[in-house]
């Protein structure tokens, strides 16, 4: 026997109490780590997608749109632009990287990407097999396409119109499979990769018969990266005034984003400040009006042997056991709901999120929780450490 | 054993105990008697060190108790003297071995299986291990919480009305463990009671008005 030993047969003989302390505390916890993890992941995801993207060039509509569709691959596009204009800003002394790209079909929810080579070399992709794309129709998958479809290096497939491909196929125009890329932990893992030319192929087939590809050829987004951070000040406004073409800077439509989420975020967690405030007092109750009954116990401690402080140790120990237990059953819990999470935004092909990884915040809400056991624990424990021993044996 | 030299307790403004002289040698069995309220319970109380009198000077055991500061006196107490109270107050959630074993954790000492099996086993309740308190007779609880008073084998033991709710038969046998036990641990024994039936098993006594 020893203290924890004894506390813990304390938490044992009041179970339902315990457990409600216990599951209040695992509930703001677990809620406080779940955001704290999804919403980290997210970000840093999103963030390492968009590094070394400064701007964001397409058709006019909502500039969260142009970057959503853009870099992350997830809105409908807002339209197309000609490739002249496209060509021309690349020429922009302003501008250091340009990157047009090409969006339009899907093959079984994958986004179909007509991209140059610089594309790939922006997010440091590397070939897990075969070999990078040289002409039309030729593809590379990203390696959670890969593994989500089974395709390897020479399978051969159709991409269906509409960027999640819930159009009609274009049975006419197969793709063949002549790389796959190791994961990148970026955009690129879920994408079917191809020259610009292969998109433009596929629709002008079915659109316009053979007709030579000329002046209206388009691509979707153009991704640029300035020269020097003095076109930030210029680049955007001179591109917005032009009337086909409109400039949205990821920085701050993320930062727009953020803080739109954050708001419900913040929500999140004074919710769960509230649970945890509501474990502490259960905690506390629970001491509390267990001293009456206890006090005998108590007071024979005393007698075989226990000083005062001793008491003060047994009680303080019982709640803070009790918010290890919770603490750790919400730890537990977070990450469970983050990797549900992630289950389910993988299903939905989405940036992934894991409930595996671990943030050092984690401690400190974990060492936050125990503080909260301490405190609702303090009282009770006073009272066990002033118990009048002789005089609650004399009651009997 | 013990020696009391003008030991006088108040609580608050009342005395409610005042002993000018005693002497206790080692081994010997006292009766303390006296009707309720008379300080009884006090005094042993005292004896244990678990309050400290107005006045006077008490030694235990070699002890003088007023020396003995903050938490020093409870592991004095723990390692010196075994207490039966009236109530047994056994812990109702720990099974009979682990009330034992709690006695040995809170005195500080190594926890010995054998020392406690043998306690239940002279008190007959050495099957009863397991059990919970509740579980058990009244006789079978009284014998435990006997066991767990003498578990760390005390050189003081001390008992508090342990007959009181007792019919004579069940008086007579509370007696006979308690004289038993400290006869088999060579306890000295000091019993408050105000039941005159004890009286023919303690040829010394102490009578407090």
């Amino acid at each position: 026997m020893n203290l924890a030993g004894l506390s813990a047969s304390y938490l044992r003989a009041r179970p339902l109490q315990t457990a409600l302390g216990v599951l209040l505390l695992a509930l703001g916890v677990g809620t406080i780590v779940g955001a704290l993890l999804v919403v980290s992941q997210l970000e840093s995801r999103l963030g390492r997608d968009a590094r070394g993207i400064d701007l964001v060039v397409g058709a006019k509509g909502s500039p969260m749109q142009l970057i959503l569709s853009g870099i992350y691959q997830l809105d409908a596009p807002t339209g197309n632009i000609p490739l002249a204009s496209a060509q021309a800003l690349a020429k922009n002394p302003l501008v250091k990287k340009a990157m047009p790209l090409a969006l339009g079909d899907a093959w079984r929810g994958f986004r179909i990407v007509g991209a140059g080579r610089e594309y790939l070399e922006h997010y440091a992709a590397e070939l897990a097999a075969g070999r990078r794309y040289e002409k039309s129709m030729e593809t590379v998958l990203g390696a959670e396409v890969a593994r989500r479809t089974g395709a390897r290096v020479g399978s051969r497939f159709v991409g269906a119109h509409g960027v999640g491909g819930e159009g009609e196929e274009h049975s006419n125009a197969p793709y063949t499979v002549v790389g796959v890329l190791a994961p990148t932990d970026s955009v690129l893992d879920r994408l079917v990769l191809t020259p610009i030319e292969s998109v433009w192929d596929v629709h002008h087939h079915e659109e316009k018969g053979h007709e030579e590809a000329g002046e209206d050829q388009e691509v979707t987004v153009l991704l640029v990266q300035y020269a020097s951070p003095l076109a930030a000040a210029t680049l955007p406004r001179a591109i917005n005034s032009k009337s086909e073409l409109q400039a949205a800077s990821p920085a701050f439509e993320m930062a727009r984003l953020f803080h739109i989420v954050g708001a419900g975020i913040e929500a999140l967690r004074a919710f769960a400040a509230v649970l945890i405030l509501a474990a502490g007092l259960s905690v506390f109750i629970a001491l509390y009006t267990e001293l009456q009954e206890r006090r005998y116990d108590l007071a024979v401690m005393r007698t075989l042997g226990a000083s005062p402080a001793r008491l003060f140790g047994l009680l303080f120990f019982e709640g803070l056991l009790l918010a290890l237990l919770g603490a750790l059953g919400g730890v537990l819990l977070g990450h469970v709901v983050a990797a549900g999470l992630g289950a389910w935004l993988a299903a939905a092909q989405q940036p992934a999120v894991s409930g595996l990884a671990f943030r050092l915040e984690e401690v400190w809400i974990v060492l936050g929780a125990l503080a909260v056991g301490g405190v609702a624990a303090l009282l009770p424990a006073w009272e066990a450490y002033c118990t009048d021993v002789s005089r609650t044996l004399a009651q009997g | 054993m013990i020696a009391v030299r003008g030991l006088v307790y108040r609580y608050g403004a009342t005395e409610a105990l005042r002993l000018p002289e005693w002497q206790v040698a080692q081994g010997e069995r006292w009766l303390v008697l006296g009707p309720s309220g008379c300080g009884k319970t006090t005094l042993l109380h005292v004896l244990a060190g678990l309050v400290r009198p107005a006045e006077g000077e008490v030694e235990v055991a070699g002890e003088s108790l007023h020396r003995l500061e903050g938490a020093r006196v409870d592991r004095w107490r723990g390692a010196t003297v075994g207490i039966v109270l009236q109530a047994l107050h056994l812990v109702a959630h720990l099974s009979v071995r682990a009330n034992l074993r709690l006695a040995q954790y809170l005195a500080h000492l190594p926890q010995d299986d054998a020392a406690f099996d043998a306690a239940l086993g002279a008190l007959d309740v050495a099957d009863k291990a397991a059990r919970r308190p509740a579980e058990l007779s009244q006789g079978e609880q009284q014998r435990v919480a006997l066991a767990r008073a003498v578990v760390n084998r005390p050189k003081l033991l001390l008992a508090d009305e342990p007959t009181a709710s007792l019919d004579d038969a069940a008086a007579a046998r509370a007696i006979e463990l308690l004289l038993g036990e400290a006869e088999r641990n060579r306890a000295t024994l000091v019993v408050a009671t105000h039941d005159a039936r004890v009286k023919r098993h303690f040829p010394r006594t102490l009578a407090l008005a």
